[in-house]
Formats: C-alpha cells, sequence, structure tokens
C-alpha cells in the first residue's frame, strides 16, 4: 500500500507543479483538478470512506466555480512589467543563495523526520491509548452502528458544533464582501 | 446547454437529490452522515441551474431564500442542543432519547436529528456560495 500512495504523491506533485507554468489559465485549472482527485484516491487507500465523498463533491463544486470565474476574464496572466535589470550577476547569486537554503532546510527536516520515526509504529498502525477506549465502547455509550458519527456527535459534539458555525462563518463572510457598493 | 445536457439533467436531477436524502437518513449506520449528504444535496441543485441557466431562476433578485434555508438549519442545530438542558441529565449537548437496538434505522438516541440539521445547513450553505460567487455577481460602482 505505500508504494501506491507514493505513486499517488508523485502525481499529484507533478500536477501541482504543472499547474504554475501552463500558459493558459483553463489548462492551470485543470492540473489542479489532478491534485484534488488523487487526494480521493489516497482517502480511500487509507480507508475512510466519509472523507472520500466530501473530498469528491466540494473538489467538483469548486473546480465548477473556478472555471466560471476564469471563463468570464482573459485567459492569460497578466504580463507584469519587467523589473530593473541588474545585470546577470546578482541575479544568479540571489538563485544559488535560495537553493542552498532550501536544500540545508530539506536535510535538517528530514534528519528529525528520521529520529522520530524510528520510535512510532509504522504507518496504518496508530497508538492505541484514546483509541481503544473509543473502540470497544462506542456501540453501546451512542448506540450507533458507524462508529465515525457516534464519536462525530457524541464523544466530541463540540468540535462539530464549532464545525458548524464555521461553515456558517464563511457564507456570512462572502455575502458581506460581495454586497460592497462603494459610495457615489 | 444542448438539448442532450438537459434532457439527460431532467431524468437524473431527482435521483441524485434522493440519494443525498439516503445518505443523510443512514448516517449511523453506512459510512456517510450529514456532510458528505448536505453536500450532494447542493451538487443535486448546482446540475440543474447549470443546465438551464440561470433563467430558472429568474424571478429572484438575490439569494435571500437559501440563505433563510441555511439560518434554518444551523438554529434546528443549536435548538436540539439546549433542549438538552431541560430533558433528562440537565448538561448541555448530551443525547437525551433512548437508544434502540444498534443497527435499527431509529436508534442512536438524538444523532439522526443532527444529521438532518447538519444536512440541511452545508446544503444551503454551498449553494448560496454558488449562487453568489457565480449567478448573482455583484458589481462593485467605482
Amino acid at each position: 500500500m505505500e508504494i501506491t500512495l507514493s505513486i499517488l504523491i508523485v502525481f499529484m506533485i507533478l500536477g501541482a507543479i504543472y499547474a504554475l507554468y501552463a500558459k493558459d489559465l483553463l489548462s492551470a485549472l485543470i492540473s489542479c483538478g489532478i491534485v484534488g482527485y488523487g487526494l480521493v484516491i489516497c482517502f480511500l487507500l487509507l480507508q475512510a470512506p466519509d472523507l472520500a465523498i466530501v473530498q469528491i463533491v466540494v473538489e467538483t463544486i469548486t473546480l465548477i466555480i473556478m472555471v466560471a470565474v476564469v471563463l468570464d476574464s482573459s485567459r492569460e496572466e497578466l504580463k507584469e512589467k519587467k523589473a530593473v535589470d541588474h545585470g546577470l550577476f546578482k541575479v544568479r547569486l540571489r538563485n544559488i543563495i535560495n537553493v542552498i537554503l532550501v536544500i540545508v532546510c530539506a536535510l535538517v527536516l528530514l534528519y528529525f523526520f528520521r529520529e522520530v520515526t524510528s520510535t512510532l509504529e509504522p504507518l496504518g498502525e496508530h497508538v492505541t491509548r484514546m483509541s481503544s477506549a473509543y473502540i470497544e465502547n462506542g456501540a453501546e455509550q451512542t448506540g450507533s452502528a458507524n462508529l465515525v458519527t457516534g464519536v462525530v456527535f457524541d464523544f466530541r459534539g463540540y468540535d462539530t458544533l464549532g464545525e458548524a458555525t464555521i461553515l456558517f462563518t464563511a457564507v456570512i463572510g462572502i455575502l458581506t464582501i460581495l454586497r460592497v457598493k462603494g459610495r457615489k | 446547454m444542448t438539448p442532450i445536457v438537459k434532457k439527460v439533467t431532467q431524468l437524473i436531477a431527482g435521483l441524485i437529490f434522493l440519494y443525498g436524502i439516503y445518505i443523510i437518513a443512514h448516517g449511523h449506520l453506512t459510512p456517510g452522515g450529514g456532510f458528505a449528504g448536505g453536500a450532494v444535496i447542493a451538487g443535486s441543485f448546482i446540475l440543474l441551474v447549470l443546465a438551464y441557466g440561470s433563467d430558472i431562476l429568474k424571478l429572484r433578485k438575490r439569494e435571500e431564500g437559501s440563505s433563510v434555508v441555511e439560518s434554518t438549519g444551523i438554529f434546528i442545530f443549536l435548538a436540539l442542543a439546549v433542549a438538552a438542558l431541560f430533558i433528562g441529565t440537565k448538561i448541555f449537548f448530551t443525547n437525551y432519547l433512548p437508544k434502540g437496538i444498534i443497527g435499527e434505522l431509529v436508534s442512536a438516541g438524538v444523532i439522526p436529528l443532527y444529521n438532518i440539521a447538519v444536512g440541511i445547513e452545508v446544503a444551503a450553505a454551498l449553494f448560496t456560495i454558488f449562487l453568489a460567487l457565480v449567478i448573482y455577481k455583484e458589481e462593485v460602482s467605482k
């Protein structure tokens, strides 16, 4: 399973990198869709069907909204005014410093990741200190056959209350910003 | 849109709506629940608006109707949570209806009602966002 996940993640990274360098904005949007739909298959491989259903529908709706916005305007990126040309030498120095910083940060992170994963369980098996209490008593104490729904609405109900409030606040924000009319 | 898209939408939009209601109602038995079912119901409405154009909404000038439905959804959710202060053990947000046999449609206390409230809220929220950004674009006067 880890090999399949790695191949999917490589596809998603390639799609995201292509979205940066595409000439046409519609092609960039389609390769953003690769990231979203690849995530659906990753969720199914990691045994989370609730997340997969939500992700596939919300990704489709988001792509529809973005395509409607892109088709309404011109389909090219705006040509920015060129900055003052410093000459060849300084541009190369800045690029070299950037690349060295990225490599140093990546090496530091890789070292600490290796330290951490040598003491944890392998991918797919979790540390079961709290979840074993939920798994054993979940069905009788909540009464629902679906353990995810029982945890989301009964054991961790406050988080669901917060999530519904966040969605409501997001819609209020959109309706407020889109109604601003300037004064004459 | 071409007549093929319109005819297929006419045949399928009702089935998608019914599938969304099924996912919400069986949220405590099969994977899914309120959030997934609400997103599917919003998808069926968005399909209707995309296939037939904005003429289908020609009597309205703003997205008031779906915004009122969304506020009603979260109000029902909060009313159910506050009602736990007056029934049974007087603690906020507990499960106060009887839990039946595990695996039946009428079981798990007050969880199916929470699923329905969240489903209504998520469907109306996604449809309001779609209408506000795509159909009813407000112009900012200079």
